[in-house]
C-alpha cells in the first residue's frame, strides 16, 4: 500500500475523511434517529419545541413513565395486526426466490452455453423487459385478473413478480455461468452423462455463490415491491410494503403516527441482517453485471 | 447447445416472461384504446304519498349485463389518448393559439395531468441520474484512499439507502423534513421562519424528492465504482506518477478510462430506475405538487371509486413509448457492437 502511486498529501487525507465521515452521517443518520425515535412517544420523536426533546424523551416519561416505550410497536403488530402483513411478506418472499431462481438456473446456463445469435436476442429482450415500469404490466393484469376471480391472492402476486425478476435473474445468472469453464459440463457430458444431468451434478454444486448471491437480489425485489402488491393483493393479503402505506392515511387521523414509524422499522430491521452477514455477495452481485456485462 | 435441449432450459423462464411482461403489454395496448361503459338510464316513477315523481336511476342491471358481454367497456379507438387526461391536443392547442408569450403557454401546458406527470419525471431522471454518477465516483474515490479497517464499515453504512425498501426510506426522511421532524425544525430555526415548511412550496417538494432519489441510488454508484477502481492496475498509476503525472492527471488518463464503461453501465440502469419513480412521491406525500407518470397510472388504477383502466391503460402505453426512446440509443450501440465482433 506504500507505493508511490498511493501517497498522498495530509490535505487530501484529512479533505477526503471529511467527506466520508459526512457521507456516512448521511447514509446511517436517518435509519438511527428513526430507530430511536420508534421507541418514543409521538410528542418527543415529532417535536416542534425543542428536538433535544427526542434525545431526553421528556414526553415519553411525562406520559408512560419510562424512558423508552413499546406503544408504537403493541399499536402496529397486534392492533393493526402487522404480523398478518408480516407473514404474507414471508411467503411471498421464500416463494418468490425459491421459484426465480429454478426458472433463472436453467434459463441462464442455457443462455451461457448457447452459441446461437438468439440467445443474444432473448438477452437483449430481457433487457427490455427489465426496462418496463411494474406499474404499467399491473395496470395490463389488473383487469383479466379481476374477470378470471384471482386478484387479491397471494398466488398471483407471486408468479407475477417472478416474472417480472426473470430479466434480471437470467442476466445476473447467466454472467456467473459463463465464468464456470465449459470444459467442466462437457467432459461430464463426454462420460455419459445428459445435459441435464450435467447442469444438476456438475454445474450447480460449484454455482452457489452465483446462486446466493441472485436470490439475494430476487429476495430484495420481492421484499422491497409496491407497485405490485399494492395493487395486486386485496387487504387481507397484503404484505408489509403496502399494509404500511395504508398506515399513514388511517394513522394520521387518529393520531398514531407511531404504529406507522415502528411498521417501518419493523421492516427495514431484516434488510438491516441482510446487508450484516452478506455484504460481501451484495458487492459482488452489483459489480458481476457491471464488470462482466 | 442444441435447439432443442436450449428450449426446454429456458422455457419456463421464457414463459414466465412471455405471459407475464409481454401479454400485459399487448393487453395494455387493447385496453387503452376502450373505455368505460356509459352508464344505462332508465326512468322510474317514484312514488310517495304525494304522488309520483319520475326520477332517472342508473339501470344495475343492464350496466352488469353489459359489462359481462363486454368487460373491457366499449370502444374508443385513439379518444382516450387525446382527451384531457393525456396528449391533451385540443387544450394544447387552445393554449398555442391564446396565450401570447412562452412562459404563459408552459404553464398552460404545465396544468394538465399528463404533462405535469411528464415534466416531473423527466426532470427527476435527467437531475439525479448525472448527480448520482458524480457522488458515486467522489465516494468510491474517498473509499478507495481509506485504510482497510475502514472499508467494511463505510461499505455497510452505505448500502443502507439503496437497500431499504423505497417507501420506507422515503418515509424515513419525510418524517424528519416535518415541520414538527428534527430536519424540518432545524432548517426553521436556521433560517428562523416558522412557516417554512418543505411540504408547502412545489419548488421545495420537488428537491427533496431529488435529493431522495440522489440519497437513494448514490450506493449503486459507489459500489459498482469501488469494484471498478480496483481493477486499475497499480503499476500503471505508479508509471503515470514517474512520468510526472499529478494527482488530478492520474484519475483523468488512467482512472477514468477504467471506469467510463461502467458508468454507461450505471447510466443505463439509472435511466430506467429513474423514469419509473414511484414509491417517494406515496411516501412523501407529494402528489399535490409533484406527480409522476407511474404515480398517475396507480392513481387511475387505486386513487378513486372507480378503476380507470382505459386512462391507466393509455398513461401506461405512453410511458412505454418513453421508455423506448430512453432506450434506443443503448439498443443501436449494443447492435453495432454485436455487428462489429461477428466481423
Amino acid at each position: 500500500m506504500a507505493s508511490k502511486a498511493s501517497q498522498r498529501s495530509r490535505g487530501l487525507v484529512i479533505l477526503t475523511g471529511v467527506l466520508i465521515v459526512l457521507w456516512a452521517v448521511i447514509a446511517s443518520f436517518p435509519f438511527l434517529w428513526t430507530l430511536w425515535g420508534s421507541f418514543k412517544v409521538q410528542g418527543d420523536f415529532f417535536s416542534k419545541a425543542d428536538w433535544t426533546n427526542a434525545l431526553s424523551g421528556t414526553r415519553t416519561i411525562a406520559e408512560t413513565g419510562g424512558y423508552f416505550t413499546l406503544n408504537g410497536y403493541e399499536g402496529a403488530w397486534i392492533e393493526k395486526e402487522f404480523w398478518r402483513a408480516a407473514l404474507n411478506t414471508m411467503i411471498v418472499v421464500v416463494c418468490v426466490v425459491v421459484i426465480s431462481l429454478t426458472f433463472g438456473t436453467l434459463g441462464g446456463y442455457a443462455l451461457a452455453r448457447s452459441g446461437y445469435r438468439y440467445a443474444f436476442w432473448l438477452l437483449m429482450l430481457a433487457l427490455v423487459f427489465r426496462a418496463m415500469p411494474h406499474i404499467t404490466l399491473v395496470s395490463g393484469y389488473l383487469l383479466p385478473f379481476f374477470e378470471w376471480g384471482v386478484w387479491g391472492r397471494l398466488e398471483t402476486s407471486i408468479i407475477v413478480l417472478v416474472a417480472i425478476n426473470q430479466p434480471f435473474t437470467l442476466w445476473m445468472l447467466h454472467s456467473f455461468f459463463l465464468t464456470i469453464p465449459k470444459d467442466l459440463d462437457e467432459s461430464a457430458m463426454v462420460d455419459g452423462c445428459t445435459r441435464f444431468q450435467a447442469f444438476r451434478h456438475v454445474i450447480i454444486p460449484v454455482m452457489w455463490p452465483g446462486v446466493i448471491t441472485t436470490g439475494l437480489f430476487s429476495f430484495l425485489l420481492a421484499y422491497n415491491d409496491f407497485a405490485v402488491t399494492a395493487v395486486l393483493l386485496s387487504q387481507d393479503n397484503a404484505t408489509m410494503v403496502p399494509k404500511i402505506a395504508s398506515f399513514l392515511g388511517s394513522t394520521f387521523e387518529e393520531g398514531n403516527v407511531m404504529f406507522a414509524v415502528a411498521a417501518v422499522v419493523s421492516a427495514t430491521a431484516p434488510l438491516f441482517v441482510l446487508i450484516l452477514f452478506f455484504q460481501r455477495q451484495i458487492v459482488s452481485g452489483l459489480t458481476a453485471g457491471a464488470v462482466k456485462g | 447447445m442444441p435447439h432443442k435441449t436450449f428450449m426446454w432450459f429456458i422455457l419456463p423462464s421464457a414463459l414466465a416472461m412471455f405471459l407475464f411482461i409481454f401479454v400485459p403489454i399487448i393487453s395494455v395496448i387493447v385496453q387503452s384504446m376502450h373505455i368505460e361503459h356509459e352508464q344505462v338510464l332508465i326512468e322510474v316513477e317514484n312514488c310517495g304519498p304525494f304522488g309520483c315523481t319520475p326520477e332517472v336511476n342508473v339501470d344495475q342491471e343492464a350496466m352488469r349485463q353489459l359489462r359481462e358481454e363486454q368487460p373491457l367497456g366499449r370502444f374508443n379507438g385513439l379518444g382516450t389518448y387525446t382527451n384531457r387526461a393525456h396528449l391533451a391536443f385540443d387544450e394544447v392547442g387552445e393554449a398555442w393559439a391564446t396565450q401570447d408569450t412562452w412562459s404563459g403557454f408552459l404553464s398552460a401546458v404545465y396544468n394538465l395531468p399528463f404533462y405535469k406527470a411528464l415534466s416531473f419525471t423527466l426532470t427527476f431522471t435527467f437531475v439525479v441520474t448525472p448527480l448520482v454518477l458524480l457522488f458515486g465516483l467522489f465516494i468510491a474515490l474517498g473509499v478507495n484512499s481509506l485504510p482497510r479497517v475502514f472499508k467494511g464499515p463505510t461499505i455497510f453504512v452505505s448500502l443502507l439507502p439503496m437497500i431499504v425498501t423505497p417507501l420506507v426510506g422515503s418515509l424515513i426522511l419525510f418524517w424528519m423534513v416535518d415541520a414538527e421532524g428534527v430536519l424540518g425544525a432545524a432548517l426553521q430555526n436556521i433560517f428562523d421562519d416558522n412557516s417554512l415548511s418543505l411540504k408547502a412550496s412545489p419548488w421545495l417538494t420537488w428537491v427533496m424528492l431529488m435529493v431522495y432519489g440522489v440519497w437513494s441510488s448514490t450506493p449503486f454508484a459507489f459500489v459498482v465504482f469501488y469494484a471498478g477502481l480496483q481493477t486499475v492496475p497499480e503499476d500503471t498509476l505508479e508509471a503515470a506518477s514517474l512520468d510526472g503525472a499529478g494527482r488530478w492527471q492520474k484519475v483523468r488518463y488512467v482512472v477514468f478510462p477504467y471506469v467510463a464503461p461502467l458508468a454507461v453501465f450505471i447510466t443505463l440502469i439509472q435511466l430506467m430506475d429513474n423514469f419509473r419513480v414511484f414509491e417517494p412521491i406515496v411516501g412523501f406525500s407529494a402528489q399535490a405538487s409533484a406527480t409522476s407518470l407511474s404515480w398517475v397510472i396507480f392513481n387511475d388504477l387505486r386513487g378513486g371509486d372507480v378503476q380507470l383502466f382505459g386512462s391507466a391503460a393509455a398513461t401506461s402505453v405512453l410511458t412505454i413509448c418513453g421508455v423506448a426512446i430512453l432506450l434506443t440509443p443503448v439498443l443501436i450501440r449494443t447492435w453495432r457492437d454485436f455487428n462489429r465482433k461477428r466481423v
